[in-house]
């Protein structure tokens, strides 16, 4: 364990310097966009009042409120400061509903959405391209293909189709949000249900977009693992097939695993847009009202959470592929 | 270099997507010789009409008349009433007509019909239905009756008086030609949310989206490849500098960026070009990196050393020694980025940063329109199901000649 800690500390160092980038683009880029969502709002207050005096006095006080007539790096130290303690300032678009509070009720939604689907679709996905480079055949004729054409199927275009075949025409799920419209959030069993039944549509067409992509990169993988001299020295020493196949899999796991961790991103961002088809109350959703509402504070709150959930995400993988690659052991033993 | 080209069109993988990609492109620049109607002229008042052949009424009552032995009454009602009748006239009579479920369900619509007229019964108690749902029962009944009923539709015009004379008749054996009725249009797709022809505003969508696509992908590859040949052969501090910002980047997801920069320009300077010109500024870093690499290994290779031996300028050793040896890497990314760009676009217009003009349409905006529209909820396939599946198609195709340029280059992979 003791080699890894060069390792990890160097992951760690160079992830912290990316986060501060990150934290500064998401501050920095929506403000820089024209027009004054400001004004937008307090011209909403002020409408119908007469005098010129309050008028003016209900701007400057929203002005003042949103902190919006300092310098940007006096309103980035401010902004930081809070965000720090997760006080991401006032929503426009859903005044006076703090930031903080509508990304903690969608981000939920989100991670139980999209982390198990991602996992499950990546395993799958796995499993289906090296048993296709393992049989080939008509197997591997007949599920290339589809696989090829179902990866290339965006994730909002998947969404789509299958909230109009299993929702629409044949009614087996409901088409829209995360849980019935008459019910409160609460622990109780109508509730679970609801949720669970609501869950199916967006968690399988994340499913189903993931395989695709992964069963290809798996699959030329494997056959690139097939063809290598261990392979063939080992089944002229008679080793089982079955151990051979242990070690192709364990050997293509690897770069399969850096690909999910490249990959993350875009696929996260898929998967948030087909949020939106199906309503479903997650950060897509949110994010897409913010853009909507000119609403800066919470869209940059958005994109924060998400830069954040895909570092978090690569991190992890990273420390994993520490454990389980022998070479980056072997290189900190060195 | 032939010997190439030839290799890569014996791939059958890259011939098929070679053929549905310019299939594809080469539909969108015959299609408008054809069709010449402005894409975004809004023909249809009201949204998302279905597809057909759309003839003037006028036309067909003044059109030559021909008397067929075709019985075209009743005997069809149920195929003129709509889905949404046929259930809440299934559910009236399960609830209140004393129908049971068995029954209702072997009923097919011309059965439903004839119960229907048999059973429903406006002044029957109905309760717990709206007064207001009461009254669409009452509706849908006269409709039914009209349809239903043989008796002849009468053509009247108002005379000089002011009063309606007949002028002519028709009965349920009247038929015109099409051929004869001048007035019509062919709406192969039906029509969008602002009642414009999908197929043609399909074709333009289809055709700006390439475009979008070509431009990021052009601005990527190009970027990609200068920093990473660039970076991977000078090396030193400017190879850290160029090191640090794509590490940066492929850790940001260049989706993220995407929304704060479409974002941050506003929605006036959202055009097709800046949001092309943005896609490809924010996914040069994984050709560069790829490039940097293979540059790096390359760099002290033999014939390299014996050109700058020979005194050849940097410009000439890159162009002539290390380019041609990346040249298929940069052509298969630039494929990739031209398909990832279209995906780009889309993601965007869904979540409203899209090309923000009225007056062209793309393939993103066309799925915005109809989701937020809710046309994936009424049915209306026709105006999101075609979209989705030339994205689905470009995509397909530009990946399977990537796979097939992928096994020509690389004999390893060859099945």
């Amino acid at each position: 364990m003791k080699g890894y800690k060069k390792y990890y500390t160097q992951k760690i160092i160079w992830y912290l310097i990316t986060l501060i980038f990150a934290v500064a683009l998401n501050f920095v880029l929506p403000r820089l966009m024209p027009g004054d969502p400001v004004s937008a709002i307090a011209g909403q207050a002020a409408e119908g009042m007469t005098d010129a005096q309050a008028i003016k006095k209900v701007y400057d006080e929203y002005i003042e409120k949103f902190g919006v007539n300092q310098p940007m790096p006096v309103q980035f130290a401010k902004w930081l400061k809070g965000a720090v303690q997760g006080d991401f300032g006032v929503s426009f678009s859903q005044y006076p509903r703090t930031v903080a509070d509508i990304i903690k009720s969608s981000v939920g939604w989100t991670l139980a959405l999209q982390l198990p689907a991602i996992l499950l679709g990546w395993l799958l996905g796995n499993l289906l391209g090296a048993v296709a480079a393992y049989i080939k055949g008509v197997f591997d004729k007949a599920i290339l293909p589809a696989f090829l054409f179902i990866s290339n199927v965006p994730a909002f275009g998947m969404a789509v189709i299958l909230l109009t075949i299993f929702g629409v025409t044949l009614g087996w799920a409901p088409t829209s949000g995360a849980y019935g419209y008459d019910l409160i959030p609460n622990m109780s069993w109508t509730f679970v249900k609801s949720v669970f039944s609501h869950y199916q549509l967006p968690f399988w067409s994340i499913v189903l977009t993931t395989i695709g992509g992964q069963a290809i990169g798996m699959r030329s993988m494997s056959i690139y693992e097939l063809n290598a001299d261990y392979v063939k020295y080992s089944r002229f020493l008679g080793i089982k097939d079955r151990k051979i196949v242990g070690y192709v899999f364990r050997n293509a796991m690897l770069p399969q695993i850096t690909g999910l961790a490249m990959s993350l991103g875009t696929m996260m961002g898929g998967a948030l847009v087909s949020e939106i088809i199906f309503s479903y109350p997650g950060i897509g959703t949110t994010m897409m009202s913010a853009i909507k509402g000119n609403d800066y504070p919470l869209l940059s709150a958005c994109t924060l959470i998400i830069t954040i959930m895909v570092l978090v995400a690569n991190l992890l993988v990273e420390i994993i592929y520490g454990v389980i690659d022998p070479r980056i052991k072997a290189a900190q033993q060195d | 270099m032939k010997n190439t080209i030839r290799n890569i069109f014996h791939s059958p993988k890259f011939v098929i997507g070679f053929i549905i990609f310019f299939g594809l492109l080469l539909f969108t620049f015959v299609y408008p010789w054809f069709v010449a109607a402005d894409p975004m002229e809004m023909i249809g008042q009201g949204n998302f009409f279905k597809p057909g052949t759309y003839i003037s009424v006028k036309d067909a009552v003044e059109s030559k008349n021909y008397t067929l032995n075709i019985e075209a009454k009743s005997s069809n009602v149920g195929a003129h009433i709509e889905e949404k009748d046929k259930k809440s006239m299934r559910e009236w009579l399960v609830k209140y007509g004393g129908v049971s479920q068995e029954e209702m369900d072997a009923a097919d619509d011309n059965a439903l019909v004839e119960l229907w007229f048999e059973k429903y019964d406006s002044k029957a108690d109905q309760k717990g239905l709206t007064a207001s749902k009461k009254k669409s029962y009452v509706r849908l009944t006269e409709k039914l009756k009209k349809l239903a009923s043989d008796a002849d539709v009468i053509l009247a015009q108002e005379n000089e008086d002011g009063e309606l004379e007949a002028t002519g008749s028709f009965d349920s054996q009247t038929y015109v030609n099409v051929g004869d009725v001048g007035n019509k249009r062919r709406l192969v797709l039906g029509t969008d949310t602002f009642g414009r022809d999908v197929l043609t505003e399909l074709v333009a969508a289809t055709k700006t989206s390439l475009r979008i696509g070509l431009i990021a992908g052009v601005v990527a590859t190009l970027i990609g490849l200068i920093l990473g040949l660039l970076s991977g052969y000078i090396g030193g501090v400017f190879d850290d500098i160029i090191i640090f910002i794509t590490n940066l980047f492929t850790v940001i997801p260049s989706f993220v960026l995407l929304i704060l920069i479409t974002y941050s320009v506003g929605q006036s300077a959202r055009g097709v070009g800046t949001i092309a010109a943005v896609i490809g500024l924010t996914s040069w870093t994984w050709t560069c990196r790829s490039v940097r690499s293979q540059v790096i290994s390359l760099r002290n290779r033999d014939h390299v050393n014996l050109s700058k031996l020979s005194g050849h300028s940097m410009i000439r050793i890159v162009l002539t020694d290390i380019l041609p040896y990346v040249a298929s890497y940069v052509v298969m990314a630039f494929i990739l980025q031209i398909s990832s760009g279209i995906l780009s676009e889309a993601q965007l217009s869904m979540l409203g940063l899209g090309p923000s003009t009225t007056n062209v349409a793309t393939l993103g905006q066309m799925m915005n329109w109809s989701t937020l529209y809710a046309a994936h909820l009424n049915g209306s396939w026709w105006a999101y199901f075609p979209v989705v599946l030339v994205i689905a198609l470009i995509s397909f195709s530009l990946n399977l000649m990537n796979t097939g340029l992928d096994q020509v280059f690389n004999p390893q992979l060859r099945d």
